[in-house]
């Protein structure tokens, strides 16, 4: 079984991070993560840029774009897609082809900061 | 309580802080209250935080025991009874608040930093005490730290942000909720001080450049906190996709001995990436919105810039039309000479000299109108006319690393000039007119 598993943090909080800090526990994280990457069982991973820099595409019709990951609170994270895209009118174009074929809900666009492929084979 | 803890703990303070004091603000309406209850509430918090754990909601618990500490101490004054022990007095703010605190109101919360900050922008301050007074109130940071980074004395920078608060609290400063066209008013001024922050802190030289990095960093996490609580303001996004992509060329601005390193000089590889794609991914979204303006005009020429792998590869007919457009909504003699430099890269150096020629009247005292202009005339081969407007560029620099930019050029020039050896290397000649 894959388990995926999602970071959540305060924003405010993690936005007043030192450099220093920052790198600390980036530093600390890749340990753990190589870790498991020795034991072969880390996949993906991925470190989002803020929130600010997302856009929401909700899967009406025609599809709504909105600022922020405005995604409502009854609905639930179900999965996530890693996608190389050059701008966010291409991204978004990608979430567009998405959601013709899977109606309802809404895809959070958000750029990713750090990517590491891992060597997992599902 | 070891060392990280505590560094952390004030992280928390620090992120918790404009909320806070702009909540203790709305009760309070003076900013000394406010500021004092904060540090009070602190205090607190650095005692009972690595015995309890952290609040779940920290900035909530600040602004309840920052209030009860005050309302406290006015009933201790009201009373002129002696006072007693810290704890004692406030020994019945328990984590019993920590609780009552979580339920704490948060409606306001926008409306309480955005108040924060205008009042630090207000109008009537002039620029140097608005950024002074926002560093302190919103930001916290130390007057040492500040007046380290302004590069002037503790004493002179207490003095600036004392009178800047008189200021404030003379003229008076409203504290209803804040209408739509009012919201938008102060919207304008606010990222008006967050760029002036960071300006403060980029137009630094290179033996300044450390200390004043922090100006550049704390500029950028105000800005994205505004943008968090106006998620959908194309300014907004255009003002911080804008001061990131500027940030993101920090570390490749200044050679060793600490002159500058022009953008197309500089070494991209040295480029913040993570910076550059948040301020890309921004651009790319306000520009969605169609409501241009400055910041988000400035910024779409940062990314050009940042998104071209090398200097040659840069979109300058892209970027003569957006400084074309920034003229029509920000005119100003200083954007047609940062145009200039564009139309010298699509039309060559006369059609430049040309657009700049009308502008010195008005840049008569600008160090950059006569390096560029003496550019513009060396790349015309006209030396003798760029020697003199370099001389001119070099007695109105306002930092050594300007002028000795300038000079680098004229060295430039006498080597040309130089009678051409048997190697014969015409430079001049082979230089369109």
């Amino acid at each position: 079984m894959l388990y995926a598993i999602l970071c959540y943090h305060d924003e405010d909080f993690v936005g007043s991070w030192s450099k220093d800090q920052d790198e600390a526990v980036m530093k600390k994280l890749a340990v753990v993560q190589d870790k498991l990457t020795q034991q072969g069982r880390l996949g993906p991973v991925a470190r989002l840029l803020p929130t600010t820099a997302a856009a929401t595409l909700r899967k009406e019709d025609p599809p709504l774009v909105l600022d922020g990951p405005y995604a409502e609170t009854k609905e639930q994270l179900l999965g996530f897609y890693i996608v190389d895209c050059k701008n966010l009118d291409e991204a978004l174009d990608v979430a567009r082809d998405l959601g013709a074929v899977n109606p309802g809900g809404a895809y959070e666009v958000r750029p990713v900061g750090v990517f590491r492929p891992g060597g997992l084979s599902a | 309580m070891s060392e990280a803890d505590t560094a952390w703990i004030e992280t928390a303070l620090t992120s918790a802080r404009p909320q806070a004091v702009g909540a203790l603000l709305r009760y309070f309406r003076d900013l000394d209250t406010a500021e004092e209850a904060f540090q009070n509430a602190c205090l607190r918090a650095l005692k009972t935080w690595p015995q309890n754990g952290p609040p779940r909601d920290p900035a909530a618990w600040l602004i309840m025991v920052g209030r009860n500490v005050a309302i406290d101490e006015v009933r201790r004054a009201r009373k002129q009874a002696p006072l007693p022990e810290d704890d004692q007095a406030i020994s019945d703010l328990d984590d019993a608040e920590g609780a009552l605190a979580e339920r704490l109101d948060g409606s306001h919360y926008r409306d309480d930093i955005l108040r924060l900050m205008f009042i630090c922008c207000h109008p009537q301050l002039p620029a140097t005490q608005q950024i002074a007074l926002a560093l302190r109130i919103v930001s916290g940071l130390t007057v040492k730290q500040i007046a380290r980074a302004f590069l002037v004395s503790e004493a002179a920078m207490e003095q600036r942000i004392t009178r800047a608060k008189a200021k404030v609290a003379e003229a008076g400063t409203p504290f209803e909720t804040p209408g739509a066209v009012e919201r938008s008013e102060r919207l304008a001024g606010v990222a008006a001080m967050i760029y002036l922050i960071f300006n403060e802190g980029y137009s630094a030289s290179g033996d300044t450049a450390e200390i004043r990095k922090p100006l550049c960093e704390e500029a950028i996490r105000l800005a994205r906190l505004l943008l968090r609580l106006f998620q959908s303001e194309p300014e907004i996004m255009g003002l911080t996709a804008l001061i990131l992509l500027q940030h993101a060329r920090s570390a490749a601005r200044f050679a060793a001995d600490g002159s500058l390193i022009l953008l197309e000089d500089q070494n991209r590889s040295l480029w913040n990436g993570t910076m550059i794609a948040e301020g890309l991914a921004l651009i790319d979204k306000a520009m969605r919105h169609r409501r241009s303006g400055p910041y988000q005009i400035q910024a779409a020429i940062a990314a050009l810039h940042a998104r071209a792998p090398t200097p040659e590869e840069t979109d300058w007919a892209q970027i003569d039309l957006l400084y074309g457009a920034l003229e029509v909504v920000q005119p100003s003699p200083v954007v047609t000479l940062n145009r200039a430099v564009a139309v010298s890269k699509v039309r060559g150096p006369q059609a430049a000299l040309d657009l700049i020629e009308p502008l010195a009247p008005k840049l008569a005292n600008y160090f950059h109108f006569y390096g560029v202009r003496g550019a513009f005339l060396m790349q015309l081969g006209r030396n003798d006319e760029a020697r003199i407007a370099f001389d001119r560029a070099i007695a109105l620099a306002n930092t050594s690393a300007e002028a000795a930019h300038i000079r680098m050029h004229i060295d430039r020039l006498i080597r040309d000039n130089q009678p051409k050896g048997a190697d014969g290397n015409p430079k001049q000649g082979t230089k369109a007119k």
